[in-house]
This record gives structure tokens, sequence and C-alpha cells, in this order.
């Protein structure tokens, strides 16, 4: 059969299974949108900016497991492109992207509209191609899809010359298969290694189970919940591996790392057994490395073998497949109950800060906190996704938000994309649009890619946002107010009047500033039609507790204040700093004046944003 | 840490030593020398990269080569015998008088005479990378105008294939010193 190499793009994303795919069109992308009209059978959704492209096919793959996929012009499109593709790298998304290039007699001449796309998408991809020749289409594309999802997944490039679209070529299916000869998806890790596995896990006697994103990859929930039963061992999460273990499993401990909670973190470094399953220690995870987990022998399953010791030297390691690993291991692993590691672990948890907080009488503020828990306890019986951009309300929703399922939540966890959520959110919309799709985003963050709320208008579908707004960049304000002795700088931010810019959308917006309407608006977001979005006015200056300074001691952390903030007004609210404290010379009205120019409006100000009394109390 | 001789088998695709010179740049592995050329197999190309790296830091740039979708093999020949071989070109300065000297060092070290002027001498010479900088060494007195090494190239002794196994991965990295200057100190 012959066709253009537009079509035969199109042939191939048809054989692949997409049904969707985001993008943005342009010169020498166009010979592709022309040819999209013969296949109707893809949705195209048009893009306000190609990195909400990437965002979405992230989203997408993310929320169903499959590939997405992003398609933008050459020059511009390609390079917005590249936040959303560097992203996809980092936390192991299978994106397949595809942009136009200008002609192949025009490379290298700086030609309009040239950027070397494949050299600088380089180092932030899996892999990429540049295809010069129709011929080559067919073959790239499979090969594209097949690396994007196999062994540790991640984004691909395929950059087509123009030419290469227009012109016409025999198009075979069968003969363009895949043809990698040095490309190891999977490996298998010896016998010997599985029997040392086994034989740490039976002699342990404080072991702890790190559960990361490549348990959601390889579907493995059922598998580690068996493990840990059948060896009495606790699990704790990381931030990507959320929702991997019910939060209402007796075993899941919670998130460990910076922002995780003190009693694992305590835990980690006083296990003499690490068993971590699809986790890649990051430094959010390990704090300094130089005192991290030293009583612990370490065992790392990971598919991917350049993990295994580069951040932490690990005395087994079981390379391959967690499907596969976990099934080889399990039957060598002998019944315990390690009553006394639990005890004692329960006895750290019961001396820390209550994470209940539906009880706390209503103080007058709204807490981000409240709103997201109060989301979570509104929406329980509903199937939901909710995808956070970054900062605080990131952290807060990982703590107050309790995920039960897989996939629920979707999150930049390695590279830390403000501007992921929204767009991110569509994308998993496209791919479950049977579930409530909610977006937890502070303000600095939405302004950063709003403009898809014209995507979600335009394609009528229906994702609930909750603007978690502090009129701050509150997590960086958060470091500035721990480590810069609370110079605010460039960190007040004023914003649109949110419910306003809904409307000007012609979605539907609110404004909730107070507790008890919270759950009113949550209502009537979930009974409205389309998109809302929804302006949480929340307290100012409030800090994710606990939190381990980077690069320091994991179990040196700034615990949460003695006496929850929640109850308190602010005025009261007191924090720890671990030993040796911090300085911390605040010129108070300075800093509120700062922090009230931020808000711009002064007069609608809940309440005033207060000074904080800092205890300096050294702890162990 | 040490010097490790690997040999990477790669697609001869355009691109793939960009490839793999990103690879080393963006790990921030330290890169003695890199040569490339054919093999006898049509298509596939051979690299000999000698890298500064502990035992684990070799494991680990040897992981990271296979991770390349281009990389067909990997081996490392630092523990096995092997032959090691660099081709030096070195232009040198000689007069009536020390012509004679310079050409009795390169007998010495088995070096070659190609190019002869009324003021220079160029001279090849093959051996170790550790022999090549002992010629320029002796020669340096003389004036050297002009040095130009290829870098190194290895072959293991011996009929037996090296095996083409995925890296072995090391577990006990007695070597492996993480500290915290690595800990991205971002938000
Ligand atoms: C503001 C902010 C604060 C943060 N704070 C924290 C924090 O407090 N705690 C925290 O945990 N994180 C935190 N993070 C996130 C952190 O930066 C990392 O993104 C996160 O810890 C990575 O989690 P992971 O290792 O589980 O996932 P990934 O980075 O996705 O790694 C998954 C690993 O699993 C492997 N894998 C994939 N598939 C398979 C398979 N089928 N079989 C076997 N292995 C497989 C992969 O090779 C990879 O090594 C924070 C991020 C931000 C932006
Ligand atoms: C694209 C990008 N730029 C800058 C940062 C650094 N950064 C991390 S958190 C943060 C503040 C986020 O503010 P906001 O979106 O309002 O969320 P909040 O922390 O207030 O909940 C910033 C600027 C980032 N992560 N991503
Ligand atoms: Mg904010």
């Amino acid at each position: 059969m012959k066709l253009t190499g537009a079509e035969i793009i199109w042939e191939c994303l048809q054989k692949e299974g997409v049904n969707v795919v985001f993008g943005y069109p342009g010169g020498a992308i166009l010979p592709t949108y022309d040819a999209m009209t013969k296949y109707p059978k893809i949705h195209h959704v048009l893009v306000r900016h190609e990195q909400g492209a990437t965002h979405m096919a992230d989203g997408y793959a993310r929320a169903s497991g499959k590939v997405g996929v992003a398609i933008a012009t050459s020059g511009p499109g390609a390079t917005n492109m590249v936040t959303g593709i560097a992203t996809a790298m980092m936390d192991s998304s299978p994106i397949v992207c595809i942009t136009g290039q200008v002609g192949s007699k025009a490379i290298g001449t700086d030609a309009f509209q040239e950027t070397d796309v494949t050299g600088v998408t380089l180092p932030i991809t899996k892999h990429n191609y540049l295809v010069t020749k129709p011929g080559d289409i067919a073959r790239a594309i499979r090969e594209a899809f097949y690396i994007a999802s196999s062994g540790r997944p991640g984004p691909v490039l395929i950059d087509i010359t123009k030419d290469a679209q227009q012109m016409t070529t025999e198009f075979d299916w069968a003969a363009a298969a895949p043809r990698l000869p040095g490309y190891r998806p999977s490996y298998h890790a010896p016998a010997s290694e599985f029997a040392r596995a086994a034989e740490l896990i039976n002699s342990a006697k404080r072991p702890l189970i790190f559960v990361g994103q490549g348990v959601v990859k390889s579907g493995t929930t059922a598998e580690v919940l068996k493990l840990a039963k059948t060896a009495g061992i606790p699990i704790t999460t990381t931030l990507l591996g959320i929702g991997a273990i019910p939060a209402s499993s007796e075993f899941n401990l919670g998130m460990m790392g910076m922002h995780g909670e003190s009693w694992v973190n305590e835990a980690i470094q006083q296990a003499d057994l690490l068993i971590a399953l699809g986790m890649r220690f990051d430094d959010r995870v390990t704090g300094n490395l130089k005192t991290y987990a030293l009583n612990a022998k370490k065992i790392h399953v990971d598919i991917d073998p350049t993990e295994i010791n580069k951040n932490v030297p690990v005395d087994v390691a079981l390379i391959g497949d967690l499907r596969e690993v976990l099934s080889l291991i399990q039957p060598q692993v002998k019944k315990a109950e390690h009553k006394e590691w639990w005890a004692d672990i329960n006895a750290r948890r019961g001396d820390s800060a209550v994470r209940d907080i539906q009880n706390l009488p209503d103080s007058g503020h709204l807490y981000a906190a409240h709103v997201i828990n109060d989301i979570w306890r509104l929406t329980q019986k509903r199937d939901t996704i909710v995808v956070t951009d970054v900062g605080q309300h990131q952290m807060w929703e990982a703590q107050y938000f309790r995920h039960e399922k897989p996939r629920s939540l979707i999150t930049s966890g390695g590279l830390g994309t403000m501007g992921f959520a929204l767009p991110a959110a569509i994308g998993a919309k496209f791919a479950c649009p049977d579930k409530d799709v909610w977006v937890v985003v502070g303000d600095g963050g939405f302004q950063m890619t709003s403009c898809e709320l014209a995507t979600a208008e335009q394609e009528g579908i229906k994702v609930n946002v909750a603007i978690i707004n502090n009129a701050f960049l509150g997590m960086v304000r958060q470091w500035q107010e721990f480590f810069y002795d609370k110079r605010y700088a460039a960190t007040p931010m004023t914003g649109p009047n949110f419910v306003k810019l809904a409307e000007a959308y012609r979605l539907t917006g609110f404004l909730c500033d107070k507790r008890s309407d919270v759950k009113a608006t949550v209502e009537k977001t979930l009974a409205a039609k389309g998109t809302v979005v929804i302006d949480f006015v929340v307290e100012k200056e409030d800090t994710v507790f606990p939190m381990v300074p980077a690069g320091a001691d994991l179990d040196k952390m700034i615990r949460r204040p003695k006496q929850d903030v929640m109850l308190e007004s602010g005025s009261d609210k007191d924090w720890e700093m671990p030993s040796p404290a911090l300085p911390n010379v605040f010129a108070e009205a300075k800093a509120e004046a700062k922090a009230l120019n931020g808000r711009g409006k002064v007069a609608q100000k809940p309440a005033k944003a207060p000074a904080r009394k800092v205890t300096k109390t050294s702890r162990r | 840490m040490a010097k490790h001789t690997l040999i990477a088998y790669v697609e001869d695709v355009p691109g793939v030593l960009n490839r793999i010179a990103s690879l080393f740049r963006r790990r921030n592995f330290n890169i003695d020398s890199l040569t490339v050329g054919r093999t006898e197999q049509p298509g596939v190309s051979r690299l000999t990269v000698v890298v500064d790296a502990t035992e684990a830091g070799a494991r680990i740039v040897e992981a990271n080569l296979y991770k390349l979708v281009n990389v067909l093999r990997v081996d490392d020949l630092t523990h096995k015998p092997s032959l090691f071989r660099e081709l030096g070109l070195v232009k040198v300065k000689v007069t009536n008088q020390t012509r004679a000297e310079v050409l009795q060092l390169t007998d010495v070290f088995r070096a070659r005479v190609v190019d002869v002027d009324e003021a220079t001498l160029v001279i090849e010479v093959t051996g170790t990378p550790e022999k090549i900088g002992k010629f320029e060494m002796v020669l340096r007195p003389y004036g050297i105008v002009e040095i130009v090494r290829t870098g190194a190239v290895a072959m293991a002794r011996g009929h037996e294939l090296l095996s083409a196994a995925p890296p072995l991965v090391r577990t006990t990295a007695d070597d492996h010193h993480p500290d915290h200057a690595g800990v991205s100190m971002s938000v």
C-alpha cells in the first residue's frame, strides 16, 4: 500500500492502539495535520501551549499505564515541549512525542524554525529519532512505542522532516517491526541473589519495605502486600509510590523522606533491613547519604541496573521486573511477626501529632490541610484521581488525602514541574473519563499553565480545580522562613480573580475562604457539569511539617509544633528546629508588610498574617 | 580511583558518538580517552573508553553505557589480560648536533622516523599510553613542535570470547563514598 509519510504516521498510531493525541500545529507538521482528517478514530486535543501537550500525554500515561502521545511543530513548538519531556523522563513516564522538522535538504542551514531537536532532547529522552525518509517512519514509531513502554518506561521523541511527511512510500507494518539488538529492557537476577535476599529477610529483626513508583508501574500491589503479611514487615512509600499500597492498610506507615512522617524516617534510621521495591533513593528520600540508614542492610529491586549503588550502596541487588522478582522471592520468605519492631514504631507514632484533623474545632482560619482532607472525605465513595502541582499544597495532599488505589495520585516528583497539574489532569481525564479528576494546585503553579482551561472548555471535559491560594510561592517562602531569615524575596504573589477567570473561559468558578463553606463548595463542584475552578483562599504563611532540611540527616526533622497549629491562631504557632538551630533573625514588621503586599487587597484578608514565635529547642 | 578500560560495541548510526559523549558529560564521568573505529562487522563500531573511576563507579559507567539503545555490548578489560596500544606522532626540533641523539632515542623506543627536514623530525611511536608519555618526556628537552596522540585502543589476549553478559552489578561497594555534595539543594 502506497501512503504518504504523514498517512503512515497516523496508520502507525492507530495500529499502536492510540485513540487520543495532544498537539498543536505549525508549518513543519502541517502535512501530518492535513492527513489527520482521514483518521477520525483518533481524537486530537488542541492544547494552548506545547508544554501542555506533553503534560497531558504524561497524565494520560500515568492514569492509564498506556503510552501518551504529543505532537508539535519544529523549532518553538518542539522546544516548548522540553519541560514536559524532562518531567516524563524523571518520573519514567511512557510518552511518545512527534515533532515536525524542516525539510531534510534544509537541515543545518538555520532554516526558518529549525532547531536541533534531537540534540536538545538527547539527555532528556530515553531515546530519540531524526527521520528524514518516509520509509523509516513506521519503524521509528514502532520502536518508539516499544522503547517508551518497556523496561523502565520513558519518553521517546521522533523528529520527522517535512519532506518525509510529504513523500510517498510503500507502507508495510510487518516489515517495520522493531530491530533493536542493543536494547535490553529486562534483566533476570541470578538465583544466588534471591537466596541471599531471602536469607536477609528471614533473619531481619527490624525490616522495612520501601514502595516506589515501580510498584505502580508493575501493578504488584497484591504481591507486595502478600510479602508484607507473610513476613510481618511494615511498609512506607515514596511520594510516587503513594496509592500503590492502600492508605488504610495496617501495614502502610505513610510517606518517607523530606516531608514524610517522623516515625517513618526514624524507623528507617533504626531498621536493620531495607527492602526497596521500585524506588530510586532520590535525595528527597534519603537526606544526608553519609548518615542514611547506617544500621540497615539493603536489598534493592529495580528494573534499571544504573540505579543500583547510584546513591545508596546496597547488599543485594535484584535487577528485574518487580512482578517476576516478587514471585520468585515470596516462596523463600518465612512467616514472621516482628512484634517488638511494630511496638517500637507504634510507640513513636503515638507521640507524633495526630493526622486525624477532622475533629479540630474551626479556628476561623482556612488551612490547606483542612481543604484537602475535606475533599478526600467528601469524595471517598467516588473513584477519584488527584493530580497535584508542585509546592506546599503537593505535600499537604500527600499527607492529608488518603489514597487507596494505584494511579489515583499523579504528581511531578523528580523534576518538580510547576504547571504540571492542570494539563496532566486533562490527560488523565481522557484516560479515565469515568473517574472524577481533581487538580490540587498552588496559586503560583496554576498561573503557569492556566491557559489549558480553554482546552478543557473546548473539549467539554470536567476537571475540578482546587487552587490552594496562599498568595505566596509557598514552598519557597517556607525555605526562606527556615533558612533565609524570613527574607521573602520574590515570593509574595498576586493573581487574577480566579472566579472571574474561570467565568471568562465560560467555566464555573467558586470562592471559598471559610472552613464551614468547604463542604458545600465541594458538593456544588461535584454537581456542576463542566470544569470548575475553586479559589480556596487559605492561610498565607502556613508551613509543611515535618521537614528534613535538604542535605540534613533523615531523622533531624523540623517537627510539627507540639500543639497543632490548626488548633491555634497563627500567632501561637511554634516550631522546633533540629539542633544546631539555624539562624533566624526576623525583622517582623518588614516581612509582614511584604507578605501583605503579596495579597494586594489588604482589606479582604481573612485574618492578619501574624508573625511567628520561633522556639529553638534541640531534640535528642 | 583507577583507570578503567571499557570496550563498547555500538551500532554505527548517526549521532551515536554524540549519545556516548553526552552520557559521560551528563553523568559527570571522567573520560581519559575515547577512540572509535570500524570492526570486522559492517554496521558495528568499536569504542575504547578509558575512564578514571572507582570499581563501583566503573560498574555504573558500564550499566549506563548498556542503557543506551545503540550500545550492543560492553566489556571491561581492566582486570583481564589485554593489550593496550596508542599511536603518537611527535614533531621535534633537531640540529646537526642533536639529530643523532634523537635518532638513538627513537631506536630505543622502537619508534620510526616518518618525516625529516633540516630543522625537525616527525617520529611515529606506538605502545601503551605510558610509553608514549615517556617518549614525549625524553624528547621535551630538544623542543617539541607538535604532538598528536590517538588515545588508547585495547583488545583482550587469547582466543576466549569475552562474555556478552549484561553488566555485573557489584553489591559490596566498599569504595563507594557518596557525600551530600551531590544532593540537589533546590526547591
Ligand atoms: C516539593 C517536593 C517535595 C518532595 N518531597 C518528597 C518526600 O518527602 N518524600 C518522597 O518520597 N518524595 C518526595 N518528592 C519526590 C521525589 O523528588 C522523587 O520524585 C520520588 O521520591 C521518587 O519516587 P520513586 O523513587 O518511587 O519513583 P521513580 O523516581 O519513578 O523511580 C521508580 C524506580 O522504579 C523502577 N521501576 C520502574 N518500573 C519497574 C518495574 N516494573 N520493576 C522494578 N522496578 C521498576 C525505576 O527503574 C526507578 O528506579 C518530592 C518532590 C517535590 C517536588
Ligand atoms: C517551573 C518551576 N519553577 C520554579 C520552581 C520552584 N518552586 C518550587 S515550589 C514553588 C512555589 C510554588 O508556589 P505555588 O504554586 O503557589 O504553591 P504553594 O507552595 O504555595 O502551595 C516554586 C517557585 C518549580 N518547582 N518549578
Ligand atoms: Mg501558593
